[in-house]
């Protein structure tokens, strides 16, 4: 199996890297090409962009910064927000990124994950699923459904994607550490690596989440000080996580 | 040196030509006048095939392979340089290299993340792998290069693999003589000329 990986997302809006808690009251916390240049250098495993104002904008995802962002990165780049059709896929892929990330429009219509999958292959494709109380919700979390979490990922992993991103409302920004039933669930539901998302405070708490997922996404915890990356991987090691050397 | 990146309609085209861009090198159109072409490594087998015939890169690729010119096949890349694959209910390869690309059956699939392969640690991303007699290196029990004649294949993404990745592509680089011997990582080229499938990678070749 690959090492455990730590991905620093960069939730965008308004071309800055903004983060709030379980989706709401967001702040600025920095620029996206600065960020992302230095989680690159420090050792980050990948680097995810979300456009989380893209879809409630009823607009694409930002391409121009996408570029700019990419052409500073040597590791693995997901990009997310906006991402409709094909031609969006290709747009993001051409402009730097690695693997494209889909949310509302694939809930809305899940066939895009096959046709997504079907052109750029299985590893390119993500589905970003955001869950409340173990229920999907849409839009950047305003919209709920009935969806039951494990059962939409199921569905995707049917269809083709290639990764699950999990992102569990309650836990987002808080602090209190990653919401572990609900990883599990989905991680045991699918056969693809998971991405557990939402509520890092502490190495303990990211270790815990590697011991259900495949990776952890980070944000409210870097972005004020993103050499905090540099020390957690530390501290991870210090607690057994097999990581990579990014030397 | 001029590198030119064999386009099928799909992939991380722009990756791939950052990378060689952060090596000095100069990334071109023209796959048969380069010094190198590099087959990248996003997509699906049957519509990467597909692109690869309609824009005439399967003619340019075996006549530059026949000639001893360098070929770097990256993730899909080096499977659709193999005879065939069992992706997309079977697909014909190129035959540059001989074996087949066939389904992974251990661990989640796609196998997505960092992994060793000797000395260094790079990514990968790939549901399916080579079996090849032209392997000369592995991560964990997947077949991570193959070499045959002027075709060079590695089942990571060098483009993608950092500070590891850009030392990969340096050392073939310089193993092709396409970088000068004044280059700083000339030292990291190691022992015998083909003590690991030429020196590209480090360490002892072990399956």
């Amino acid at each position: 199996m690959p090492l455990p990986r730590l991905i620093p997302c960069l939730d965008v809006a308004a071309g800055r890297v903004v983060k709030g808690v379980r989706f709401q009251g967001l702040r600025d916390v920095g620029d996206p090409v600065e960020l992302g240049a230095a989680y690159s250098d420090i050792g980050a495993d990948e680097l995810v962009f979300l456009d989380v104002a893209a879809t409630v904008e009823g607009r694409p995802t930002l391409v121009g910064l996408v570029r700019r962002v990419a052409e500073r990165l040597a590791i693995p780049f997901t990009v997310g927000g906006g991402v409709r059709k094909l031609a969006d896929a290709d747009e993001l892929l051409a402009a730097g990124a690695d693997k494209v990330a889909v949310n509302s429009a694939a809930l809305a219509r899940p066939a895009l994950v096959s046709e997504l999958a079907g052109r750029l292959g299985s590893q390119a494709v993500v589905v970003a699923i955001d869950a409340a109380r173990g229920r999907v919700r849409t839009r950047a979390g305003t919209t709920a459904t009935e969806r039951s979490a494990t059962d939409w990922a199921r569905e995707a992993e049917e269809r083709g994607a290639g990764e699950i991103l999990l992102t569990s409302i309650d836990a987002d920004g808080t602090r209190d550490g990653y919401d572990l039933a609900l990883t599990r669930a989905v991680a045991d539901a699918v056969c693809i690596p998971v991405i557990a998302s939402g509520g890092a405070g502490n190495a303990r708490h990211v270790a815990e989440a590697l011991g259900v997922a495949q990776a952890a996404l980070l944000a409210s915890i870097l972005h004020e000080n993103p050499s905090r990356l540099a020390t957690l991987r530390d501290e991870l090691r210090d607690l057994g996580v097999p990581l990579r050397d990014a030397a | 040196m001029r590198i030119a990146i064999c386009e099928y309609g799909a992939g991380n085209v722009r990756s791939v030509a950052l990378a060689f861009g952060r090596l000095g090198v100069e990334v071109v159109d023209d796959a048969e006048g380069a010094d190198v072409a590099v087959l990248p490594g996003v997509g699906s087998a049957r519509s990467a095939m597909d692109g690869l015939r309609g824009r005439g890169h399967d003619r340019v690729l075996r006549e530059r392979v026949a000639a001893g010119r360098p070929v770097l096949g990256i993730c899909l890349g080096l499977q659709l340089a193999l005879e065939r694959t069992e992706e997309d209910g079977g697909v014909e390869g190129l035959g540059l290299v001989p074996g087949r690309a066939v389904r992974l059956r251990e661990g989640r699939v796609p196998r997505i993340g960092w992994a060793r392969v000797d000395g260094d640690t790079y990514y990968f991303a790939h549901s399916y792998a080579a079996e090849t007699p032209a392997a000369t290196a592995w991560s964990e029990g997947v077949v991570a290069e193959v070499r045959s004649g002027s075709f060079v294949g590695v089942q990571f993404h060098p483009e993608k693999s950092g500070a590891a990745g850009a030392r990969y592509l340096r050392r073939l680089l310089t193993e092709w003589q396409l970088l000068s011997s004044g280059n700083s990582y000339r030292s990291i080229t190691v022992a015998g000329p083909q003590a690991f499938g030429g020196g590209a990678l480090r360490g002892g070749a072990t399956p």
